[in-house]
């Protein structure tokens, strides 16, 4: 079955055309992402503080691309995945889904959002219902959207057989009965069984070991070719990252510091924390190894972040100016859809270092 | 690195591929539990002299020998094995054994009515509390927090005296004394269990609250709240016979256990074997409830991992 056959056509949920906006309208615009979560105290349950933990976030996802999105623990990337979902809702933003704006009354709702877009999470076995067999697991979703229980499970065991389970075999089974990668497997055949256009994969294949994390990754892409899907990949391992994904998003504390395709990213990183997350991937080389710390210290915490360019507290070319202004996303020079929030990009900002984008590796020697 | 599709058949290709002509069947989870009740003695024989008490009071008019409510003045307070009396009679002359099978009848009333009830009202509302969680939560379980504060028998008391004596307001008061506490192991076991992926996952499939609860939430937390009430039973029987005994629940000539134990008590000096017999079947009968609670606690722990 592939999305072209008139009977995979058939099993549509919604008969509105796929392809809305055309090629060239990107599938995702996220406009200045916010969530900050209250902390409550006491009795009379004031409200503290802030967790900041999505500060502004603005993001452009092509059709049929794999946008992957790192950075360290806490700083945002899974709630992130669950305000694009919205499974938690954004106190602030836009967003703009194949052309069409969310918005309950004159846009896109919600509903019809999760239609196009589903979500795998990182933890396989919490993510199945222990009560039910996995191809009823599949099955609910299609069911939830108005698809009669036969055609939903007869979905169910094709989706099985694309994520490379024997239906005859797994159908019937519990989840405690697979092990984690076979959970995975369910986990993404669930996620397509709305025949979404789009996957957030919320750190899908972190929890699983080496070897089957190969494979989960080599099933995703390959799906993705299948099913012209768009992938968000949110992950905070650098390889895996790069193996996969076509562009980079880097988050530091709630925001983006950093975007571009991989080999941007990769070979001309220009924002410090790029720099340092680089830096600090292990080396296979016993001759290159990493003697010193790229960066040292913790994440600052997201409920009093630092003023003005958040990574500043541990920059190793934090200047005065990084405390008062927050440093704007803008494009740099060497290529298109490379941006960097960092004041040292912008020849007329006035940082000592302006357009010369120093290097962490520079000062390192 | 290559982008190249791998053949990702199955993890085990191999092994797909001999067991693929046999469609594999995985044991339901009711299933599992009965083959693990099966091999737990001490429920089963709970569960046997359980079914002989519940038989023989469904069956109280064809087993007893005689009216449980004349009795002869001549034969009064004959002992345990007296001949024509297996039991013996009671202080008015009534024999004991029919008195105990048709006693059997209002106390297990008494005893299952008021749970199951309570089981459904406080099963919605803790299931709703714990799933909604926020305002709704906040009503729900301050009203619980407000009948908490009585002890339950004071609680049971203070409503069957309101409502005044007989059956049907015996099984009001327990009922309402038992919302609270299945209202409170609903909501925490909910609260669990909402929070999981799977529940996140089902709501970003599209479907709504009601249908979240029905197929994601409900089978995960059903057991662990079926288990409690099972062991609020006993307590619901001891409770009853509690409200007979002070003269609040129902009221004589009627035969229930726990007023069979309140009349006999004076002549716990004469017969002390023939005044406990009925407390004797409470006893055994809440023990009973006890082991299977115990046993289904254990029984219905089946790979959960939550």
């Amino acid at each position: 079955m592939t999305r072209n056959d008139p009977s995979a056509r058939a099993l549509r949920i919604s008969d509105m055309p796929r392809d809305r906006g055309g090629p060239a309208q990107p599938m995702l615009i996220l406009k200045d992402y916010k969530k900050h979560f209250p902390i409550r105290k006491g009795v009379l349950n004031r409200t503290v503080g802030h967790v900041q933990a999505v500060d502004g976030v603005s993001l452009t996802v092509m059709k049929g691309e794999i946008l992957g999105v790192v950075g360290e623990s806490g700083c945002g990337k899974s709630t992130l995945s669950r305000l694009i979902m919205h499974l938690i809702e954004p106190d602030s933003g836009e967003m703009i889904f194949d052309g069409d704006p969310l918005s309950e009354h004159t846009g896109l709702t919600v509903q019809a959002l999760r239609r196009n877009m589903q979500m795998v999470f990182q933890d396989s076995f919490s993510s199945l219902n222990p009560r039910m067999t996995i191809e009823d697991a599949i099955a609910f979703a299609p069911m939830m959207n108005g698809v009669g229980r036969d055609e939903a499970l007869a979905r169910s065991r094709g989706l099985l057989d694309q994520v490379g389970l024997a239906a005859a075999m797994f159908a019937r089974r519990y989840p405690h009965e697979l092990s984690g990668g076979q959970r995975q497997r369910v986990n993404i055949a669930r996620a397509l069984a709305v025949e979404p256009r789009m996957v957030i994969l919320d750190e899908a294949v972190s929890a699983l070991d080496k070897s089957v994390e190969a494979q989960v990754l080599q099933l995703l892409i390959e799906l993705q070719e299948r099913f012209d899907l768009t992938y968000i990949f949110v992950s905070h391992d650098l390889n895996v990252v790069r193996y996969i994904s076509d562009r980079i998003a880097v988050m530091y504390l709630g925001r983006v510091v950093e975007t571009g395709s991989v080999d941007q990213i990769w070979d001309n990183a220009r924002h410090p924390y790029t720099q340092a997350l680089l830096a600090s991937i292990p080396s296979l080389d016993p001759d290159r190894r990493t003697t010193a710390a790229p960066i040292s210290g913790d994440p600052p915490n997201p409920i009093d972040p630092p003023s003005g360019c958040r990574f500043r507290t541990r920059c190793p070319f934090a200047e005065t100016l990084c405390a008062t202004t927050a440093p704007e996303v803008q494009p740099v020079q060497d290529g298109a859809g490379h941006t960097v929030a960092c004041h040292m990009e912008n020849p007329a900002s006035g940082h000592s270092r302006a357009g010369t984008g120093a290097r962490l590796k520079e000062i390192a020697q | 690195m290559n982008r190249s599709v791998k053949d990702t058949a199955s993890e085990f290709p191999a092994v797909a591929g001999r067991l693929n002509a046999v469609p594999s069947q995985s044991p339901g989870y009711w299933t599992l539990v009965r083959k693990r009740l099966m091999r737990d003695p001490v429920t089963l024989i709970a569960a046997a002299v359980l079914v002989l008490i519940v038989l023989s009071a469904i069956f109280a008019p064809l087993l007893a020998p005689y009216d449980p409510f004349m009795g002869k003045i001549t034969q009064r307070m004959k002992p345990v094995g007296f001949a024509g009396h297996l039991l013996g009679t009671d202080e008015t002359g009534r024999d004991m054994l029919s008195r105990l099978l048709y006693g059997g009848r209002l106390s297990l009333t008494s005893g299952i009515v008021p749970v199951a009830i309570a089981l459904a009202v406080g099963g919605f509302l803790g299931i709703s509390a714990g799933f909604f969680g926020g305002p709704v939560n906040s009503v729900i379980m301050r009203v619980t927090d407000i009948f908490y504060a009585f002890p339950s028998i004071l609680l049971a008391i203070a409503i069957c005296g309101m409502l005044g004596t007989g059956l049907f307001n015996t099984l009001v008061s327990l009922t309402l004394v038992f919302i609270p506490p299945i209202i409170r192991i609903s909501e925490s076991v909910t609260t669990q269990v909402r929070s999981l992926d799977f529940v996140e996952a089902a709501r970003a499939s599209g479907a709504r609250p009601f249908a979240l609860m029905r197929y994601q939430v409900l089978p995960n937390v059903l057991a662990p709240i079926l288990v409690y009430a099972t062991s609020l039973v006993s307590l619901a029987i001891i409770l009853a016979a509690g409200l007979s005994f002070l003269g609040l629940g129902v009221s004589a000539p009627a035969a229930e256990w726990g007023l069979m134990l309140n009349s006999l008590r004076q002549m716990i000096y004469i017969d002390p074997l023939l005044a406990a017999l009925p407390g004797v079947l409470i006893f055994l009968t809440s023990m009973c409830f006890n082991l299977i609670s115990d046993g289904l606690r254990s029984a219905m722990d089946v790979r959960l991992k939550l």
